[in-house]
């Protein structure tokens, strides 16, 4: 096509578009997309190691993991104690010359159990799981008994509840001195 | 009334009520000399029974709490909507039926044949859809208020706790399983079963058009799944369910102090406790060896015996995979009213209990 003006301006002073590639090779290609993948990928992953910090915050809004409880006369035999319930989580009991912290978190689904004293037992209102006052389950379709924490008597004669210690009863551990005071 | 309303109250008791339902499912689809339910002049009379009872219910203080809860108006007219579509697809079905049997074309076969235009026919209704479903839920927004509470606190649980309506189903598989069976493994093969139906489905009948005679089979195991394990366990959960989640009956007042005796027993206390008059093994493996035996057995003899006898024909047609699979997920899906039975009848708490390893069955 002797008449196609692309061809006649083929010889102009200015340098065609494709000219300022010419130095680029195949290999010097691949390498320059490989750097930049390189540090795409790590500064992805820098930025996901940040959120990784999320997940461990300055400050944790929770209470703290051990308390006192006050003193064991203060704690009526035969009665579960309520007062822990809603800051700790915790049913203090005192019963057959012992006394032991229930974690209020039902072992069938975690729903919060209530202590109804006409009837005597925990009754948990998500799907009708009930135990004893020892925390034993015996009816609905909790398959174990609920879980102690570690009681101690600290130095000033107050009860100390540490919930970073769990007993279980199917594993025997409330057999441990540590999962009851005697009171 | 008082005497009606303590009989409906009596029959609600969960082995009397689900007895009865279990019947009344197979009566209404099996026996023919019943099946004038399935035409429109019963349609009608079933309908107008059942606003009749709501209508009825409305009157008691106890029934009328639940009905009018905002959170259950839905439920209520969904049963409506979900009676109204089972009586209409077994109407069609046997509709057709009777045609075949008279040698003629179903229904379908021969609406296929007019033409209708999108528009205006079909956009026009679909127009006339929105706009009366957009006024209906703008003047139920307004009526009814969204049932918003205080903020959550984990020391304090509603009680009864409910799920929301679709949840309740399985709420109540929560009652009678542990987490992992009744919250993650039973919904997942409900899930993986209802993917699986086209491939484990020998019947080629009933494609296109409503029927129920060439696929009795078909219609009968997904309409007991869904209307009598599901439908009835959301029920169930409504209406059923008061404080600590004990059973009430409609009309009967959600004492919270109802003092019902439900001390269950694990087989293995059954068995070794009681029968052999020992203390229960201290391997658990030894103690769990009954019940491990049972679900053994349920799940790998039942499936032989059934495709020598009564599956004969579907192990012919299916081959051994696709049975295998198909027996599988109905041994599943009754495994659930076998336990309900368990608990019911003989208090029985878990068949297989290792809660050292967080396994229950």
């Amino acid at each position: 096509m002797p008449d196609d003006p692309k061809a006649s301006a083929a010889p102009s002073p200015v340098p065609a578009p494709p000219a300022a590639g010419e130095g680029v090779t195949r290999r010097g290609f691949l390498s320059w997309i490989g750097v930049a993948w390189v540090s795409f990928s790590g500064a992805l992953g820098v930025a996901s190691l940040s959120t990784l910090r999320y997940f461990f915050p300055n400050v944790l809004f929770e209470p703290p993991q051990t308390f006192k409880a006050g003193f064991p006369d203060e704690y009526i035999a035969g009665q579960v104690d309520n007062r822990f319930k809603e800051s700790f989580g915790v049913f203090m009991v005192r019963d057959a010359g012992v006394i032991y912290v229930l974690k209020a978190v039902c072992t069938h689904l975690g729903c919060t159990p209530n202590w109804l004293e006409a009837e005597f037992k925990f009754k948990c209102p998500c799907h009708g799981s009930g135990f004893y006052i020892s925390g034993i389950n015996f009816e609905g379709p909790a398959p174990r008994p609920l879980e102690r924490y570690r009681v101690v008597l600290a130095d000033d004669g107050q009860i100390l509840v540490d919930k970073t210690r769990i007993y279980r009863e199917e594993k025997g551990e409330w057999q441990d001195p540590e999962s009851f005071i005697v009171a | 009334m008082q005497g009606f309303k303590a009989a409906v109250d009596g029959i609600c008791n969960p082995p009397i009520l689900f007895s009865l339902i279990f019947a009344l499912f197979f009566v209404a689809f099996l026996w023919k000399r019943v099946h004038w339910i399935w035409t429109p002049k019963a349609c009608i009379l079933l309908l107008t029974a059942g606003l009749a009872f709501v209508g009825f219910g409305l009157t008691d203080p106890n029934f009328h709490a639940i009905l009018t809860k905002p959170d259950n108006v839905p439920i209520v007219g969904m049963l409506f909507l979900v009676g109204f579509f089972s009586w209409l697809s077994m109407y069609l079905g046997l509709k057709n039926d009777r045609r075949t049997a008279a040698n003629l074309p179903p229904v379908e076969k021969l609406e296929s044949e007019i033409k209708i235009l999108v528009w205006p026919d079909l956009v026009y209704t679909e127009m006339l859809c929105m706009i009366l479903w957009s006024v209906l839920l703008i003047v139920w927004s307004i009526y009814l208020k969204a049932p918003i509470e205080e903020p959550a606190n984990p020391a304090k649980t509603p009680n009864p706790s409910k799920a929301p309506w679709y949840f309740l189903g399985l709420q109540e598989m929560l009652v009678y399983y542990d987490p992992w069976i009744a919250g993650v493994l039973l919904p997942g093969l409900i899930i993986v079963g209802l993917m699986a139906l086209p491939y484990i489905d020998p019947n080629k009948k009933g494609n296109g058009y409503f029927t129920f005679a060439e696929r009795k089979w078909e219609i009968l195991t997904f309409q007991f799944g869904f209307l009598v394990l599901w439908v009835m366990m959301i029920i169930t959960g409504t209406f059923f369910r008061g404080p600590n989640q004990n059973f009430f009956g409609p009309f009967e007042h959600w004492d919270v102090h109802k003092l019902v005796p439900l001390s269950n027993i694990n087989l293995s206390e059954v068995i070794w406790v009681r029968v052999f008059n020992v203390g229960l093994p201290q391997n658990w493996l030894v103690r769990e060896s009954f019940g491990i035996t049972l679900v053994l057995a349920y799940f790998l003899l039942v499936p032989m015996v059934l495709g020598r006898t009564l599956f004969k024909s579907f192990f012919e047609k299916m081959g051994m995979v696709r049975y295998q699979i198909l027996v599988f997920l109905l041994l599943c899906m009754v495994s659930l009213p076998i336990k309900m039975y368990l608990r019911w009848l003989f208090n029985m708490h878990y068949v297989v209990a290792i809660p050292e390893y967080f396994f229950n069955i």
